[in-house]
């Protein structure tokens, strides 16, 4: 939607916001403090944001930044700040497995480049997807998965509150007793 | 005009690292976390494929992937809660019990 940005300032955005996003995502595996690691996957979430600005999909970095980061890193640190008590100095890895975890990711970032480098490329994101496109394709085509999406939504919160509901409160009432 | 490799490149090396969390942390809120990076890397290969190919459903399906991101980190925190609760800790290599 609107004119895209010229390639210059584009290309800037583009290493920039990846700079960004890399460095999060390895301060969030690595850091020790776990509340530090909540910060970068901020960080991460906002750099994807850009990203999203910079294809073209405004609706979706506003999305990104109302969900992920006004919602669910929220809930994030309200866990970290509720569990603090066994969270410890040792948040982060055992010093043994981080060799071999760091092979295998690594195996799995080589293979998925050698992938993606052989694909031929239209080389150019440049076609973007309007708003009013993806609402008429979220009411026509989509519209199943869509409401699939808000059941599947209501039960995982229901079985949220049921889960992290103290138990307490739920043992020491006995369930009413219904007259026959 | 960015070029399609270099953010599917991108989202790969995000993809990578939130793997080298899932694998390497033992906090239970910390492999959230590192779920997180994989779903956005995901929702980032949604998007950009959807919009250098001129498609709604792109843009669709990563809104589908932060809905049940939500979903999965509401149940995985209660889950974390509650584990704190009955075994007293947060770490996914201490929990070897199946009736707490």
């Amino acid at each position: 939607m609107g004119t895209p940005p010229p390639t210059f300032l584009a290309h800037l955005g583009l290493w920039f916001l990846s700079a960004l996003v890399i460095a999060g995502a390895i301060f969030v595996v690595t850091l020790g403090s776990l509340f530090r690691a909540a910060l970068s996957l901020g960080l991460v979430l906002v750099g994807v944001a850009g990203l999203f600005l910079l294809v073209g999909a405004e609706f979706l970095a506003f999305v990104q930044i109302l969900i992920y980061v006004g919602a669910i890193l929220t809930l994030v640190v309200f866990a970290i700040m509720l569990t603090a008590r066994v969270q410890g100095p040792a948040g982060s890895a055992a010093a043994v497995r981080q060799w071999p975890a760091a092979a295998v990711s690594l195996a799995l970032f080589a293979l998925l480049a050698c992938v993606i480098a052989a694909i031929p490329s239209p080389t150019v994101v440049g076609a973007p997807v309007g708003l009013q496109e993806l609402g008429r394709e979220l009411i026509t085509t989509l519209v199943l998965p869509f409401e699939v999406i808000s059941v599947v939504f209501v039960a995982a919160m229901v079985g949220a509150i049921a889960v992290a509901a103290s138990p307490r409160q739920g043992r020491g009432q006995a369930p009413p007793t219904t007259s026959a | 005009m960015i070029p399609l490799k270099s953010l599917l490149w991108l989202s790969s090396a995000l993809f990578a690292i939130g793997v080298f969390g899932v694998l390497t942390r033992r906090n239970a809120i910390a492999i959230l976390l590192s779920i997180e990076l994989i779903l956005n890397a995901a929702s980032l290969n949604f998007v950009v494929l959807g919009q250098a190919f001129g498609h709604p459903q792109g843009q669709a399906f990563a809104l589908f992937v932060i809905a049940l991101a939500a979903c999965e980190a509401a149940v995985g925190l209660a889950i974390v809660l509650g584990l704190y609760r009955t075994a007293n800790t947060v770490l996914a290599d201490q929990v070897n019990l199946l009736k707490g």
